[in-house]
């Protein structure tokens, strides 16, 4: 599979996270092409989350459609509704940070 | 040297030189994260070398990334685009612990329910352990069309790779 077939979203996730699995049927609602990379548990063990977004919490989505990294699942629930929902907005606006995510471990 | 028992295991009808490796998807575990990969994803990129082992944690899991590590397979400009990758039963957890422990810069497929030792012909049911299998140690060396240039499955338990051969074999492509 060459690059260019490369699903556009990646989600960087933790297994049976619930704020991840909102995020999950939220990419699932919009029917988006989306590749899922599994995080460990222990925040010390996600570099890889803290190198794109700056942050070790998950769910982290990076959307290569829209050049947008993001995590909080609020946040990213907002941006997957405002980008790929019916009403679409363009302003790409976002509400403020609504709830702590990701907090255990 | 110390006299102890192999077992002989059964004749298996594995996937053999020349045979196109069957095609299969399963999470290939990172350093630091695991995704669903092909394996064609890989043999696009170049040859593979596909190592099946037992479990992590079992000594062989460890003889043989330790061995191959220490040999630099698929790292040295002489292997060229050549991918070196694991598999075994072991869930993704445990294969991000064996890459840390064995501080190695290789990949591993997680198979927890053993159906690519399955499709390659390589089960072997563990005595002892009901209900496990897990692939049979075994090493193919697969081109850029998944085309077997090499095939090694262990005929005894426990049994190794001739590390030697298949460098070799690595070294003739």
């Amino acid at each position: 599979m060459s690059a260019t077939d490369d699903p556009p979203i990646t989600f960087y996730r933790l297994q049976a996270c619930p704020f991840c699995e909102r995020v999950t049927r939220k990419l699932r609602e919009y029917d988006l092409d989306y590749r899922s990379r599994f995080v460990e548990p222990m925040h010390s063990d996600r570099n890889v989350v803290k190198r794109l977004s700056g942050k070790r919490t998950v769910p982290a989505i990076v959307d290569e459609n829209t050049g947008v990294t993001m995590s909080e699942s609020a946040n990213i629930v907002d941006y997957l509704d405002n980008t790929y929902g019916d009403g679409a907005r363009t302003d790409g606006g976002q509400r403020a940070e609504a709830e702590r995510d990701g907090g255990a471990n | 040297m110390v006299d102890f028992e192999v077992v002989s295991l059964p004749d298996a009808d594995h996937v053999a030189e020349g045979d196109t490796a069957p095609d299969f998807t399963r999470p290939l575990v990172t350093d630091e994260y695991w995704e669903d990969v092909s394996l064609s994803e890989l043999t696009d990129e170049g040859p593979v070398l596909l190592v099946f082992h037992p479990m992590d944690g079992a000594f062989p899991a460890t003889y043989v990334w330790n061995e191959i590590r220490d040999r630099n397979w698929g790292t040295t400009t002489e292997d060229g685009d050549l991918t070196v990758v694991g598999l075994s039963i072991s869930d993704p957890y445990s294969h991000k612990r064996l890459i840390e422990e064995r501080g190695m810069d290789y990949r591993l497929f997680s198979d927890p329910q053993n159906g690519v030792a399955e499709e390659y012909g390589v089960v072997h049911d563990l005595d002892g352990m009901a209900g496990v299998s897990e692939p049979r140690p075994a090493v193919f060396l697969l081109d850029e069309d998944r085309t077997v240039e090499y095939a090694w499955v262990a005929a005894e338990w426990p049994d190794f790779p001739d590390y030697d051969e298949v460098e070799a074999a690595i070294a003739e492509r």
